[in-house]
């Protein structure tokens, strides 16, 4: 039996609107993942501190509010001054595709923007974690 | 001969047909209220078209503003960013990346004086979303009003100030809900007191439905919210027929239409029953539930946007056929970013056909005595008082939400909901079904990236140049309010006036309060 993935899912910045957030742990705990949800208003250091505590292959990041920019750089920098670079980060929420493309420049392993199907994600966890680890 | 429905004084059908008021008994405007609260509705008067609307500077909003009452909108809805909504200044250092991101950036009276420049408080009703830091945008907007002579008498709006559908559904909060409920109140008091035309609290079920509640659980949770804070003030003691009369309602409009429908109606009647059962309201303005409606947000699809002005337009005619006082339609684009000036404009001529062309204005409640109607309205009513019930024993809706009995209802219908989306058991056009690789390409709403930096130069700006002294006894004497049992608006007031910034007033109150952080339910 393969190990168990383990995911945080974390939901950055001062938005509050988690209804994704959530769908998404339960999905992919409901697929057999071990899943660690931060709950709201977390800093890019929370939310690294917690990947490494948590030792977790995988970081999702939901945001709705169009922070985007101004944090997802911020945890792919953190992540590698911690030398988890190996962490697979992915990103759900509302981002326009300029702004997915330049996100995947800077590392971030897939962009689920909104109408992406709940399996597409779990599919694209498992297999990413499993290639990862 | 007078042809077609547009004639007020005679409505007609296309073909030449009169129409009465309403038809069926009981007539709408009769107690409980379900056909609705006016005896004529929309003849008498149509509902407020109200396009909720903030982004970027408060001087680029104001241009939207003034662009939205040009094409006939009838009064204004305020979208804050989330650093004013989080009640912090631009240069928090957790505001990074979200000023005038998905609002209007508002720090201080500077920034409100901009954003109501040229636009006369006595003429146009303004609502403003806001919750945790609603008292210190109300004291803001009262003082714009000072500055143009506006009596506070004239003031005709709405503050959404409420901070229950907060903790349950859209996670804005500040500070426990016990000191929160008494700024709630504090707003509610003064503005019976002494702002009689505004509505002081907008009971909110939009935000719980956005969540991911079924209409049932919006109903009831929001319904039940209403008694609380209707409980709190009569704690505080203002008379039942002093404020129950502006409370006012807030509703999504989904996509089952004739569930939204009745939706509406078993409000209505649930409030007018329990305002006289529960609480013993006697003026008949206290049992008569006005609300607005925004249609569904969480409806609209990133896949074949333009079908989105279809979903909208349905939704809207629900909230309509339903008897909403005042209505937002959101724009085809908003799947993917704030809606540009085209995409608005569309939404608002949505309703203007349904107001304008239609004919669906003529006859107030014309779905009342309809046998699935009336059967699914007794339906709802019966299935919401079930929950109201609950939420009862658990002692009421504030230890009801410590426990997360609202958040794991929404939580668990919310995951049901996407589940059947995916599984392709619930159909949504474009998403599931009748999909397509093309897709149109919209042209989106960029925010400039430069406000972050307008605004936080205007803030050091304003610290540097106000009287800090001013500011800081005005601050002090608010920390003292807030630690006693007087009610703050007059010292927020005083703050707001000498400057003081959202950020400053919000950080008194959380000194005195402390945070809230809720437990995460899965």
């Amino acid at each position: 039996m393969d190990p168990m993935i383990r995911v945080l899912v974390a939901k950055p910045g001062l938005d509050g609107h988690d209804r994704g957030a959530k769908i998404i742990a339960r999905a992919l705990r409901d697929a057999g993942m071990e899943v660690i949800y931060t709950g709201l208003r977390q800093t890019p250091e929370m939310i690294v501190n917690a990947a490494l505590q948590e030792d977790v292959q995988v970081i999702g990041l939901s945001i709705l509010s169009g922070a985007h920019n101004a944090i997802v750089p911020r945890v792919m920098d953190l992540l590698k001054e911690k030398e988890m670079d190996d962490v697979l980060v992915v990103v759900g929420g509302i981002i326009p595709d300029e702004d997915a493309a330049n996100l995947k420049k800077l590392g971030v392993a897939a962009v689920f923007q909104p109408g992406a199907a709940l399996e597409e994600v779990v599919a694209f966890v498992k297999s990413a974690a499993r290639v990862a680890s | 001969m007078t042809w077609g429905p547009s004639d007020p004084a005679q409505p007609r059908t296309l073909s030449g047909i009169p129409l009465d008021p309403h038809y069926g008994t009981p007539a709408p405007g009769e107690f409980p209220y379900t056909r609705g609260i006016h005896p004529t509705m929309y003849r008498s008067r149509l509902w407020t078209m109200r396009q909720f609307a903030g982004f970027a500077t408060p001087a680029e909003t104001n241009r939207r503003y003034r662009y939205l009452l040009q094409q006939g909108q009838s009064g204004l809805s305020v979208a804050f960013d989330l650093p004013t909504l989080m009640g912090c200044d631009p240069d928090d250092p957790t505001a990074l990346g979200e000023v005038g991101k998905c609002g209007v950036s508002i720090a201080s009276l500077a920034d409100m004086e901009t954003l109501f420049d040229g636009i006369p408080l006595d003429q146009v009703s303004v609502s403003m979303t806001i919750n945790s830091p609603a008292p210190v945008l109300f004291a803001m907007y009262l003082a714009v009003a000072e500055k143009q002579g506006v009596p506070y008498s004239s003031l005709n709006g709405t503050l959404q100030n409420d901070i229950l559908k907060e903790y349950i559904a859209q996670k804005e909060y500040l500070y426990p809900p016990r000191p929160s409920m008494r700024l709630v109140t504090d707003v509610v008091e003064f503005a019976t007191r002494h702002v009689p035309k505004y509505n002081p609290v907008s009971i909110s079920g939009y935000h719980i439905r956005e969540a991911g509640s079924t209409a049932v659980q919006e109903l009831a949770f929001t319904l039940r919210d209403g008694i609380e804070y209707v409980e709190w003030a009569l704690q505080r003691g203002l008379g039942i027929d002093e404020f129950a009369p502006r409370l006012s309602f807030f509703f999504n409009a989904h996509n089952d239409f004739f569930e939204e429908i009745a939706k509406y109606r078993a409000a209505r009647r649930i409030w007018a029953t329990v305002m006289r059962e529960r609480f013993h309201a006697q003026d008949p303005r206290s049992l008569k539930l006005r609300f607005h409606t925004q249609t569904a947000g969480c409806s609209l699809t990133w896949q074949q946007p333009y079908n989105n002005v279809v979903r909208t337009a349905l939704q809207a005619l629900a909230g309509v056929l339903g008897g909403t006082q005042s209505l937002h339609t959101n724009s085809l684009d908003e799947a993917y970013a704030l809606p540009g000036e085209e995409a608005v404009t569309l939404a608002l001529r949505t309703q203007q056909i349904i107001a304008h062309e239609t004919g669906v204005t003529a006859v107030a409640d014309p779905l009342g005595g309809s046998h699935y109607v009336e059967a699914l309205t007794g339906e709802m009513e019966r299935r919401a008082l079930a929950y109201m019930e609950r939420i009862d024993a658990l002692g009421g809706m504030i230890p009801a939400i410590e426990r997360n009995f609202p958040q794991g209802e929404i939580a668990n219908a919310s995951y049901d909901y996407q589940r059947r989306i995916e599984s392709g058991e619930q159909t949504i056009v474009g998403v599931n079904r009748f999909t397509q690789e093309e897709e149109q390409k919209l042209k989106l709403l960029q925010i400039d990236p430069t406000v972050e930096k307008t605004q936080l130069d205007k803030l050091r700006a304003l610290r540097a140049q106000r009287d800090n002294a001013r500011v800081q006894a005005a601050l002090a004497a608010l920390r003292t309010a807030a630690a006693g049992t007087q009610n703050t608006i007059p010292c927020i007031l005083d703050a707001v006036r000498a400057y003081a910034t959202t950020g400053e007033i919000c950080q008194t109150f959380g000194g005195v309060f402390g945070g809230w952080q809720e437990r995460s339910v899965l």
